[in-house]
C-alpha cells in the first residue's frame, strides 16, 4: 500500500493540521480563559508533554514501518520530528516569557541549580542541530550516514525528556512512568534489531559458509 | 414555690440583640426586595451551606481575595486525585456526615467532638489569610473557623506533650491508593499549634468548606507551606516525640518538619524566592514566614532555619 503523489500530499496536509491541533486548542484556551486557575502552569505542562509525545510518535515511525511494511510513512517522520521541536520551542517560550518573564538571572540559577531544568535544557539544545539539519539539502551536505548518526541523538533526547518530566513531578509518577516505559520499549526494540542484525552477520559471515580451502591443509601443530 | 428552669441554653447560643436586629433588618429588606421583584426568587434564601454570623478578625489581610472558583477548582488533595482539577470532580468520594474528630494522646481530657459541636463551640471567625504552596503559587483565602488553641484547651494537654499530630481521613475503598503513605498526617510543635494564627477551619467565603478544600474540618497554618495544613481531620493527637509526617516519609530531603515559608531556603526542585499569586501574571517576591514574620518569627529565635527547613 503506497499512496500516490497527490494522496501523500493530502495525508501530509491532514497530518500537519492534526499536529497543530493541540497548540491551537491551547491558544484558544488561553484566549477564552479556560485553562484553569493557573493557565501559565497548564501551558508549560501541556507544551512539555506534547514535546515528549511527539518525540515518541517520531520514534514509532520506524517500528510501524517494519511491522506493517508501509515504507511510505517514513516520508512523514520529518514533520513529526519538527513538530516535537516546535512544541519544545513553545515550551521554552512559555518558560522564558510567561513563567519567568525574562528574568535571565533567575533562569540561569534555575538551569544551574535544579537538575530537572538542567536536563530539560540540555535535551532542548540537543534538538536544535537535528531541527537545523532536517532539509534534503542538509542530508546531501552531510551525507546519509553522517546525517543518520547525528539524528540518532533523538535517543538520548527522549530519555532526557523522560527524566526531565520524572524529576519535575512531586509524587505521582504515573505519567512519567508511562512515557518512560514507551520510550524504553521503542529504544529496546532498536537495540534488539541491532542484536539480531549482529547475529545474522555473525551467522551469515562465518558459520554457513565453510571456509574454502584452496590448497592443501597442513597440520601445523602435532599433538 | 421556686420553679427551676433547666439551664440548657449555652451563653454562646443566645443570639445577641445586635445580631437579632440585623437579621430582622435583613429579612424585612430581603422580603421587601423579593416582593418588589428586585431579587430573583432563587437568591432570596440563604444558601444551605451558610454558616450564619461570623466575626471579623484583626488577623485578616486586606489583600485582594482569590476568586471562589479558583480556590475551589485548583486543589492539592491527593486522596481525591493528584491533578489540580481532580479533587473538585471527585467530591463524591468523601462523605462528610456524620463526622467526628478525636482529641487524644497526652491530654487530661481526651474527647471526641462531633462536627456540629465544633461549629457551636465558640463564635466562628473569618480569617483572610495568604496561602503559599510549596510549588510556588499562592492565594488569599477568606477562611472561617476557630482557633485551634480553643480545642486544645478543652482537651487540657499534659505537661509532657510537645507536638500535635493531625490525621486526615482515609478510605481505601474510595480514595487514591499509593503515592503517599496513607492516612495523610501532619504535625506542629505545641507552641505553633497554640499560636493565635493557627486556625481550625470549617468554611471559606462564609460557607461550609467544600469537600475539595478539606471538608468538614481542616487546619490552616498560614506561615507554613500549604501541605502542613492537613485536610478532613479525624484525629488530633498530642505526643512527646516529633511525629514523622507523610511528606517527610515521602521525601526527607525535600520536606522538613517545619516547612516554614522561607524565600531563602529553596526546595530542590523549585526556587522559593518568588511565587505566582493565582490570577496574577507576574510573579511576586515571597515573604519570610509568608508575611507573618512579625507574629511568628519569635517561635524560631535561635534556630538555624536552613537546617530546620
Amino acid at each position: 500500500m503506497t499512496p500516490g503523489k497527490t494522496s501523500l500530499a493530502a495525508i501530509k496536509a491532514a497530518l500537519f493540521l492534526l499536529c497543530l491541533t493541540p497548540g491551537f486548542l491551547l491558544w484558544r484556551g488561553l484566549e477564552m480563559d479556560s485553562l484553569g486557575a493557573n493557565p501559565i502552569e497548564t501551558l508549560t505542562r501541556s507544551t512539555g508533554e506534547w514535546t515528549l509525545r511527539f518525540l515518541l510518535i517520531t520514534l514509532m515511525v520506524t517500528p510501524l514501518r517494519k511491522f506493517t511494511g508501509w515504507h511510505w510513512i517514513l516520508r512523514l517522520r520529518r514533520m513529526l520530528g519538527l513538530f516535537a521541536f516546535a512544541y519544545a520551542s513553545a515550551h521554552l517560550t512559555t518558560y522564558v516569557w510567561l513563567d519567568q518573564f525574562f528574568d535571565w538571572e533567575a533562569m540561569a540559577r534555575d538551569i544551574l541549580k535544579r537538575p530537572f531544568v538542567t536536563i530539560g535544557f540540555v535535551a532542548l539544545l540537543l534538538m536544535v542541530p537535528l531541527a537545523a539539519t532536517s532539509s534534503n539539502f542538509a542530508i546531501r551536505q552531510l551525507g546519509g550516514r553522517r546525517w543518520q548518526a547525528l539524528h540518532r541523538a533523538i535517543y538520548p533526547i527522549v530519555l532526557l525528556g523522560c527524566v526531565h518530566f520524572w524529576w519535575l513531578v512531586k509524587k505521582d509518577i504515573t505519567w512519567p512512568l508511562i512515557y518512560t516505559a514507551i520510550a524504553i520499549a521503542l529504544l529496546g526494540l532498536r537495540a534488539w534489531w541491532r542484536e539480531l542484525e549482529r547475529r545474522k552477520q555473525v551467522a551469515g559471515g562465518y558459520l554457513p559458509q565453510q571456509p574454502k580451502f584452496a590448497g592443501k591443509v597442513i597440520k601445523i601443530f602435532a599433538r | 414555690m421556686l420553679i427551676r428552669h433547666p439551664d440548657d441554653i449555652l451563653p454562646s447560643e443566645i443570639t445577641t440583640p445586635r445580631l437579632y436586629q440585623e437579621r430582622r433588618r435583613f429579612m424585612s429588606l430581603a422580603g421587601g426586595m423579593a416582593l418588589a421583584g428586585i431579587l430573583p426568587a432563587g437568591t432570596a434564601h440563604a444558601s444551605p451551606a451558610s454558616l450564619g454570623p461570623i466575626l471579623k478578625s484583626p488577623l485578616s489581610t486586606s489583600e485582594g481575595q482569590t476568586p471562589f472558583k479558583a480556590v475551589t477548582t485548583y486543589n492539592n488533595y491527593y486522596e481525591l486525585g493528584t491533578d489540580k482539577e481532580d479533587p473538585a470532580q471527585n467530591t463524591y468520594r468523601l462523605k462528610t456526615s456524620p463526622w467526628t474528630v478525636r482529641v487524644e494522646g497526652l491530654v487530661n481530657k481526651p474527647r471526641t467532638f462531633g462536627i456540629e459541636e465544633i461549629l457551636k463551640l465558640v463564635p466562628l471567625e473569618e480569617r483572610i489569610y495568604r496561602m503559599r504552596c510549596v510549588e510556588g503559587w499562592s492565594m488569599v483565602i477568606p477562611w472561617v473557623g476557630i482557633p485551634l488553641a480553643t480545642l486544645l484547651k478543652l482537651a487540657d494537654p499534659q505537661g509532657s506533650a510537645r507536638f500535635v499530630e493531625f490525621v486526615s481521613h482515609y478510605d481505601k475503598g474510595t480514595m487514591t491508593r499509593g503515592v503517599l503513605d496513607w492516612p495523610y498526617n501532619e504535625a506542629l510543635r505545641l507552641d505553633e499549634a497554640r499560636h493565635p494564627l493557627t486556625l481550625l477551619a470549617v468554611g471559606l467565603y462564609g460557607e461550609l468548606l467544600p469537600i475539595q478544600n478539606g471538608a468538614p474540618l481542616r487546619l490552616v497554618v498560614p506561615w507554613k507551606y500549604g501541605f502542613k495544613s492537613g485536610k478532613s481531620i479525624v484525629a488530633i493527637r498530642l505526643t512527646e516525640k516529633q511525629p514523622v509526617t507523610a511528606w517527610m516519609k515521602a521525601g526527607p530531603s525535600e520536606y522538613g518538619f517545619y516547612s516554614n515559608v522561607n524565600p531563602e531556603v529553596d526546595h530542590p526542585r523549585w526556587s522559593q524566592a518568588t511565587e505566582r499569586r493565582i490570577g496574577e501574571f507576574s510573579k511576586r517576591k515571597t515573604l519570610m514566614f509568608n508575611g507573618y514574620a512579625d507574629q511568628v518569627a519569635s517561635l524560631y529565635s535561635g534556630m538555624d532555619l536552613r537546617r530546620n527547613f
